[in-house]
C-alpha cells in the first residue's frame, strides 16, 4: 500500500515533467552504463563477442562431474607457473658462476620470494600430476574417440613438452643434486642410437657441460617451451570448444532427445 | 580416350584443363603469382630460420675445443699399486662446474695389458670418475680395490673394468705424457672392454662392444689430442 506524501512546500515538491522533455541522464546513470558502452563499443569493431559466447556458452552432457575439471586445473597450473616464472626470472641469472647464488638470494633475500619460488617448484609437480590425471580421465571415459582423435594428440605433445619444461627447469637452482640429475639425463638422452651422441651435444652446447649448458637450458625453459606450449593449449582449447565434452561412459542414451543439439 | 592424341586441341581453355590459360600458355598467370609469392616467402623464411638453426646447434655439435695439458707431479708421486687422485679442468673459464677428477698411477705391465697405440709410450694411467653407466662420480676404495659410484651401484675393478651393476663399458681414461719433469694430463678417451682407444670419447651409457660402437658414432665435439 502507497502512502500518501506528507504536505511539502512546492520548492521542495517534484515538479512534475513538462511534455515533450527528455529525461535528462544523471551521473549515477552514465556511470552504469560507462561499462557496456566500452565493451559496445570494442564488439562493434572486433566482434569478439559472439566467439566469446561461443566459446563459454556451450551445452553441457548430463552426469558431467569434478573429473571433468582436471583439463582447467591443468590450464590454471600452467598459468600459475607461467606467471611465477615470468616474476623469477626478474631475480634470476643464469650464469653458472651466478645461478645458485641469485636463487639464494631470491629464497633468503626477496620479499615474497620463497613463497613464489615455492609456489613456482611445487606447482611444477602438481602440474605434472594434473596432466597426468587429466589423460587418464580422457582414456578411462573414452574421450579420446572419433572425433576427438587429434585432440589427444596435441594432448600427448603437451604431456611432453610438460615433461620437458620439469626436465629444463631441474637444472636452474644449479645446486649438487640439478647439476648431476641433468648429467644424468643428458646421458640418458645420448643413449638414442646414432642421433642420441649429436642430440646430447645439442642440449649441452659440447661434449662437456660448460657455461652454455645453463643459459641453453634456461632459453629452452622460458621461451622455446613455454611459446609452444602456450600455442598447443590454444589448439586443444579451440577443439574442445568444437567438438564439444563426452558424456560419461555409464550414462545410457534412452532416446536422442535432449542428448543432441537441435538445429536451429 | 586412347585415341585422345590424335583429337584437335579445343579452342576453349576449360577443355584443356587450364581455365583462363592464354594459347600456347603452359602456366596460367595466376598459377605463376601464386608459385612467385609462396617462394618468395619460403627463401624469406629459410633466410632467418637456417641461420638460426645454424646458430642453435652448430657450435654446439662441430666446434672442437683444444686440448688441455695439465701437469699433475712428478712421476715418483704416482706409485704401480695405487690411485692417487689429481682434480683437473675438463672446461676452461667456467669455475667449479669445469672441474674433474682423475686418478693416476703408473702404467703396470702385469695389468696393463693392452699395448700402447703405435707412437705412444705413455708410463701412467689416468683413470676418469665418470661413471659409465649415466654419469655421476665414482670414488676408489682403496681397501676394496674398487671404483664405485653411489648412484646405482656400478663397481669397477682395479683397471677400470666393470665388474657390477649397470655400466656398459670401462671408465674412460685420459692420455698422459711427461713434460719437464712432470707428469701431464691430456684430453680424455674412451676405451671398450678390450680396452681398445676410442680418441673421440663417447658419452656415459653408449656402449662399444659389437654393433655399440656403430651406434654411438664419434663426435666432432671432442678436443683432438695433438
Amino acid at each position: 500500500m502507497k502512502l500518501p506524501l506528507p504536505p511539502l512546500p512546492t520548492a521542495l515538491q517534484r515538479k512534475p515533467k513538462r511534455p515533450g522533455e527528455a529525461e535528462r541522464v544523471k551521473p549515477l546513470d552514465q556511470a552504469k552504463e560507462a561499462g557496456i558502452a566500452t565493451v559496445d563499443w570494442i564488439d562493434e569493431r572486433t566482434s569478439l563477442s559472439g566467439g566469446a559466447r561461443w566459446l563459454m556458452f556451450r551445452k553441457v552432457p548430463k552426469g558431467t562431474n569434478w573429473f571433468y575439471t582436471l583439463g582447467s586445473a591443468s590450464l590454471f597450473a600452467f598459468l600459475s607457473q607461467a606467471v611465477t616464472g615470468v616474476f623469477l626470472a626478474m631475480y634470476y641469472d643464469p650464469s653458472v658462476t651466478h645461478a645458485y647464488e641469485s636463487a639464494r638470494y631470491i629464497t633468503n633475500e626477496v620479499f615474497l620470494g620463497e613463497f613464489v619460488r615455492g609456489m613456482h617448484k611445487w606447482g611444477s609437480s602438481v602440474m605434472v600430476v594434473l596432466v597426468c590425471l587429466h589423460m587418464a580421465r580422457t582414456f578411462f571415459f573414452g574421450a579420446y574417440k572419433y572425433p576427438r582423435e587429434l585432440n589427444w594428440v596435441i594432448g600427448v605433445v603437451l604431456l611432453i613438452l610438460t615433461f620437458l619444461m620439469s626436465f629444463t627447469g631441474y637444472l636452474l637452482p644449479f645446486d649438487q643434486r640439478s647439476y648431476w640429475a641433468t648429467v644424468v639425463g643428458v646421458n640418458i638422452n645420448g643413449t638414442g642410437p646414432l642421433v642420441g651422441p649429436f642430440l646430447s651435444d645439442f642440449l649441452r652446447g659440447g661434449a662437456e657441460f660448460g657455461s652454455t649448458t645453463l643459459s641453453r637450458f634456461y632459453a629452452i625453459h622460458m621461451l622455446l617451451v613455454p611459446g609452444g606450449l602456450a600455442a598447443l593449449i590454444g589448439a586443444h582449447l579451440y577443439l574442445v570448444a568444437r567438438l564439444g565434452t563426452t558424456a560419461p561412459p555409464w550414462l545410457k542414451a534412452e532416446s536422442h532427445d535432449g542428448q543432441t543439439e537441435e538445429r536451429v | 580416350m586412347a585415341d585422345g592424341r590424335k583429337d584437335p586441341k579445343s579452342k576453349y581453355t576449360a577443355d584443356r584443363g587450364m581455365p583462363g590459360a592464354f594459347e600456347g600458355e603452359t602456366v596460367t598467370r595466376r598459377r605463376l603469382m601464386t608459385a612467385t609469392a609462396h617462394g618468395a616467402g619460403g627463401i624469406a623464411v629459410a633466410a632467418f630460420a637456417l641461420p638460426a638453426l645454424g646458430f642453435a646447434a652448430g657450435s654446439a655439435l662441430f666446434d672442437r675445443p683444444k686440448a688441455i695439458w695439465e701437469a699433475v707431479g712428478t712421476p715418483a708421486d704416482f706409485p704401480d699399486d695405487t690411485y692417487v687422485p689429481r682434480t683437473i679442468t675438463a672446461v676452461a673459464g667456467v669455475g667449479q662446474v669445469g672441474k674433474t677428477t682423475a686418478y693416476v698411477r703408473a702404467r703396470n705391465e702385469e695389468l696393463d695389458r693392452a699395448p700402447n697405440p703405435p707412437g705412444y709410450d705413455e708410463q701412467f694411467v689416468a683413470v676418469s670418475t665418470r661413471c659409465m653407466h649415466l654419469g655421476c662420480p665414482v670414488r676408489y676404495i682403496e681397501a676394496a680395490q674398487r671404483f664405485v659410484c653411489p648412484c646405482h651401484g656400478g663397481v669397477y675393478d682395479f683397471g677400470g673394468k666393470v665388474s657390477g651393476g649397470p655400466p656398459v663399458r670401462p671408465l674412460d681414461r685420459f692420455y698422459t705424457r711427461v713434460r719437464n719433469g712432470q707428469v701431464e694430463i691430456g684430453p680424455r678417451y674412451s676405451v671398450n672392454s678390450e680396452f681398445r682407444r676410442f680418441p673421440s670419447y663417447r658419452d656415459p651409457a653408449q656402449d662399444l662392444d659389437g654393433v655399440g660402437q656403430y651406434l654411438y658414432p664419434g663426435r666432432f665435439s671432442t678436443p683432438k689430442k695433438d
